[in-house]
C-alpha cells in the first residue's frame, strides 16, 4: 500500500543531496577525480598508442621471416619440424601483401679455406673465415640490399650451379677484392668461385656484409645443401597480420603449424600491446582515487545519516518503513557517485582532448569506456551508501525522534 | 474491568466524539474504541528492572480530547510512544481503532502509523529545506495516497489550520505558532483516527500557544480523536478528558 514509487524517492533523495550544495561539492569530489584520473589515463593511452604507431620504424614494419619451427629431441638437441620448400619465394609471392621474397641457408662448408688465392700461405694470420651464405636471387629486394659494384646472380647461376659468389662489403675486404671487371676468384676449399658484385649495404640482415653469397642451387651442388634455413620477405605496410597468417599455409598446407612465421604487429595489436602496459599503472593508480571517493561518499553519507536523525526519526513516525529510508539514503548516495562520475568523465574526456590539440595529436576515447566510466560513479556510490543507510534503517523512531531537525 | 471503569467514568466524552461520526460510521455494527488498552505495561531490563509504564488499563471513544499530564520523567513520553507506535509495550494488550497492534509484526505496525496516527511534536520537525506544502504533502507519500490526490489533500489540510497563504514558504521563516500550525496540518493530512500530540505548546508563548490549542478545539469539533501530553494546566484544561501519570501510574482526573 504505501511502497514508495521511484518518483517519489528520486524527489526525495534530490531533497536530500541538495540541501546543502556546498558540501555535495565536497563529497563528489573524489569520486569526480578518480573518474577523471581513469577517463584521462585510458584515452591518453589510446591517443599515445595511435600516435607511437603512426611513427613506427619502416623497416621493420614491413619486414617479414618465415622459418622452420624448431623441436627439442629427447637428447637435448634442436631440430626443424619441417623443410621450407626449394619454391618457398614462388609460393608467397602469390599472396597478397608479399612483394618480394629469398630463401636463405646459412652453409656449411666443412672447415674448408676461404681466401682469394690458390695456395696456403703459412704465415698469413688466421683469422675466421667468412661466412657462406647461399640464397635465391632475388635476395636484394627482400632484404633491401644494394650491390656497390657488379652485379647479382639470377636464376640462371641457380638453375645451372654455376661457381659465382657475391661478397658483402666486409668480406670482400677481408679477401682484398674491391672490383669485379677483372674477374677476381676466390677459393672455398680447393674450388674457384668467380666474384660478379659486391654488396654495398643491407638493411634487414647486416650479417650478409659479412658473408660470400653463392646460388642456392651451387650450395646444393656443392655442398650438399639439405634445406633452406629462412624466407625473407619484404611486405606491404599493415599486412603484417595477413601474411603472418596465410604463409605458413602456402608454404606447408597440411602442417602449417611447423612454420614459424615473425611478421610486424599491425596498428591494432600495437596500440593494444602499448595500450595494455600503460594502463596497468594507470589503472591501479584511478583506482586507488576511486577507492579515496568512494571512501569521501561513504564518510559524508554517515555524517548526514547522523546529522538527519530527527528526520530520519520524523519519516519513520509517519509511517517510512526501515527498507524505505534505507532505500533512500542509497538513492541518495548513488546519485552523488553518479554525479561525480558524469562530471569526472567530463572532465576526462576535455583533458585527453585539450592536451591532444595542444600537442596536435589525435585524441582517441572510447564512447562506452567514457560512459562506462560514469556509471561506476554510480557503482561506487552504491557500495559507499550502503553501511550509511543500513545504518539510518536501524535507528529506533523512538531515539531518533530526540534529535531535532 | 478496569478499563470499562475508566470510559463508564467519562461517558460525555464517549458520546460526544461518537456522536458525531457515529452517522457516518457504518450503522448497525459496534464502533471499536480508537484506543484501548488493557494492562499496558512498559518496562526496561536493569537490576531491578525500571517500570516506566505500570499496567494501565484506559479507553479513548472516537471523537474524545484527552490530555495526558505528569511531571517531567513521570512516564508522559513513554505512554506516547506506545500510543504512536514507535515502542512496543512489554505487556498487556493495545487495540488500536480495533486491532491488536501488540501482536502484528513490524511492517504492519508501520503502516497503521502510516494510516491512523498523526504525530505533533514539541519540536515541530518539520523539514527546513522545503516548503510547507512539502512537509504536509511528505505524510501523504508513507500513507500511501495517490499522487494526484496528494496536493489537492495538503491544501485542504493546510487551509483547515488557516496557512493556506503560507504554502510555498518554508518553515524557517516561519512563526512558531505557524510552524506548530503546519504540523498539524502534516497530521491531520492523512484522515488519521488519532492525533497524538507531545507537548504542542512547549516551544510556543501563550499567544502562538493559544493559536495551536484554538486549532485543537476545531479538529476535535470536527470529530477528531486528540490525545495531549503537556505538563501545562491551561493546556489540559482544554480538554475533556484527563489523565495524570506520577511515577509510571495512571490516575484518571476527569
Amino acid at each position: 500500500m504505501s511502497r514508495l514509487s521511484v518518483r517519489d524517492l528520486a524527489v526525495e533523495a534530490s531533497h536530500g543531496i541538495g540541501a546543502r550544495p556546498g558540501r555535495l561539492f565536497l563529497t563528489i569530489l573524489g569520486t569526480v577525480l578518480g573518474i577523471a584520473a581513469l577517463v584521462v589515463t585510458m584515452g591518453m593511452a589510446q591517443t599515445g598508442a595511435g600516435q607511437i604507431a603512426r611513427q613506427f620504424d619502416a623497416v621493420g614494419a614491413t619486414q617479414a621471416v618465415a622459418r622452420a619451427g624448431e623441436t627439442q629431441t629427447m637428447g637435448g638437441e634442436t631440430r626443424a619440424r619441417t623443410a621450407l620448400p626449394w619454391d618457398s619465394p614462388d609460393r608467397v609471392l602469390r599472396l597478397a601483401g608479399v612483394e618480394a621474397a629469398a630463401l636463405l641457408a646459412d652453409v656449411d662448408v666443412a672447415g674448408a679455406r676461404i681466401s682469394a688465392v690458390p695456395i696456403v700461405d703459412p704465415t698469413a694470420v688466421a683469422g675466421v673465415p667468412p661466412a657462406v651464405v647461399a640464397t635465391s636471387p632475388e635476395l636484394l629486394a627482400a632484404v633491401r640490399a644494394t650491390l656497390g659494384t657488379g652485379r647479382m646472380f639470377d636464376s640462371g647461376h641457380d638453375a645451372r650451379s654455376d661457381r659465382v659468389v657475391v661478397l658483402g662489403s666486409g668480406a670482400a675486404e677481408r679477401l682484398a677484392i674491391n672490383r669485379v671487371d677483372s674477374q677476381p676468384s676466390i677459393f672455398i676449399g680447393d674450388d674457384a668461385y668467380t666474384v660478379i658484385g659486391i654488396l654495398d649495404d643491407a638493411a634487414r640482415r647486416k650479417d650478409l656484409l659479412d658473408a660470400v653469397i653463392l646460388p642456392l642451387g651451387t650450395a646444393r651442388t656443392d655442398f650438399g645443401l639439405a634445406a633452406p634455413g629462412e624466407l625473407q620477405m619484404r611486405i606491404a605496410v599493415g599486412s603484417g597480420e595477413v601474411v603472418g597468417r596465410q604463409v605458413p599455409i602456402a608454404l606447408s598446407p597440411n602442417t602449417p603449424e611447423n612454420v614459424e612465421v615473425q611478421a610486424p604487429p599491425t596498428g591494432g595489436e600495437l596500440q593494444r600491446n602499448i595500450r595494455g602496459d600503460i594502463n596497468i599503472v594507470f589503472i591501479a593508480l584511478g583506482g586507488v582515487a576511486l577507492i579515496v571517493g568512494g571512501l569521501g561518499i561513504a564518510n559524508v553519507t554517515l555524517l548526514s545519516v547522523m546529522e538527519r536523525v530527527g528526520e530520519i526519526g520524523l519519516r519513520r513516525a509517519l509511517g517510512a518503513t526501515r527498507g524505505q529510508v534505507a532505500t533512500q539514503f542509497i538513492v541518495e548516495s548513488v546519485v552523488v557517485g553518479l554525479l561525480g562520475g558524469l562530471i569526472g568523465a567530463a572532465l576526462g574526456v576535455f583533458v585527453v582532448v585539450g592536451v591532444s590539440a595542444a600537442q596536435e595529436w589525435t585524441p582517441i576515447i572510447d564512447m562506452p569506456l567514457a560512459i562506462g566510466s560514469a556509471l561506476l560513479g554510480g557503482v561506487i556510490g552504491l557500495v559507499a551508501g550502503a553501511y550509511p543507510a543500513i545504518k539510518a534503517a536501524s535507528l529506533e523512531p523512538v531515539a531518533a525522534l530526540r534529535g531535532g531537525l | 474491568m478496569s478499563a470499562a471503569d475508566v470510559a463508564a467514568a467519562d461517558p460525555a466524552g464517549t458520546d460526544l466524539g461518537g456522536a458525531d461520526l457515529g452517522d457516518t460510521a457504518v450503522l448497525g455494527t459496534p464502533v471499536p474504541p480508537v484506543i484501548d488498552l488493557r494492562a499496558l505495561t512498559r518496562s526496561f531490563p536493569g537490576d531491578p528492572p525500571v517500570v516506566a509504564l505500570q499496567p494501565t488499563d484506559l479507553v479513548l471513544q472516537e471523537g474524545d480530547y484527552l490530555s495526558i499530564v505528569g511531571p517531567s520523567g513521570s512516564g508522559k513520553s513513554t505512554l506516547l510512544n506506545l500510543l504512536g507506535l514507535l515502542d512496543r509495550p512489554t505487556g498487556g494488550e493495545y487495540f488500536l481503532d480495533g486491532e491488536p497492534s501488540h501482536t502484528v509484526n513490524e511492517k504492519r505496525r508501520t503502516a497503521l502509523r502510516a494510516g491512523r496516527i498523526g504525530f505533533v511534536f514539541q519540536a515541530f520537525h518539520l523539514l527546513p529545506h522545503r516548503t510547507v506544502l512539502e512537509n504536509v504533502v511528505l505524510a501523504t507519500i508513507y500513507a500511501g495516497v495517490p499522487r494526484a490526490e496528494r496536493y489537492g489533500r495538503a491544501v485542504a489540510a493546510l487551509e483547515r489550520v488557516h496557512l493556506q497563504h503560507r504554502l510555498t514558504f518554508r518553515p524557517t521563516t516561519l512563526s512558531g505558532g505557524e510552524r506548530q500550525r503546519v504540523a498539524v496540518a502534516r497530521a491531520v493530512v492523512t484522515n488519521p483516527r488519532l492525533l497524538l500530540a507531545d507537548e504542542p505548546t512547549g516551544n510556543l508563548d501563550s499567544t502562538t500557544s493559544g493559536e495551536v490549542l484554538d486549532l485543537f478545539d476545531e479538529l476535535h469539533a470536527d470529530g477528531l480523536t486528540l490525545a495531549v501530553i503537556t505538563h501545562d494546566d491551561d493546556v489540559a484544561a482544554r480538554a475533556e478528558r484527563s489523565v495524570r501519570i506520577t511515577d509510571g501510574l495512571l490516575e484518571v482526573l476527569r
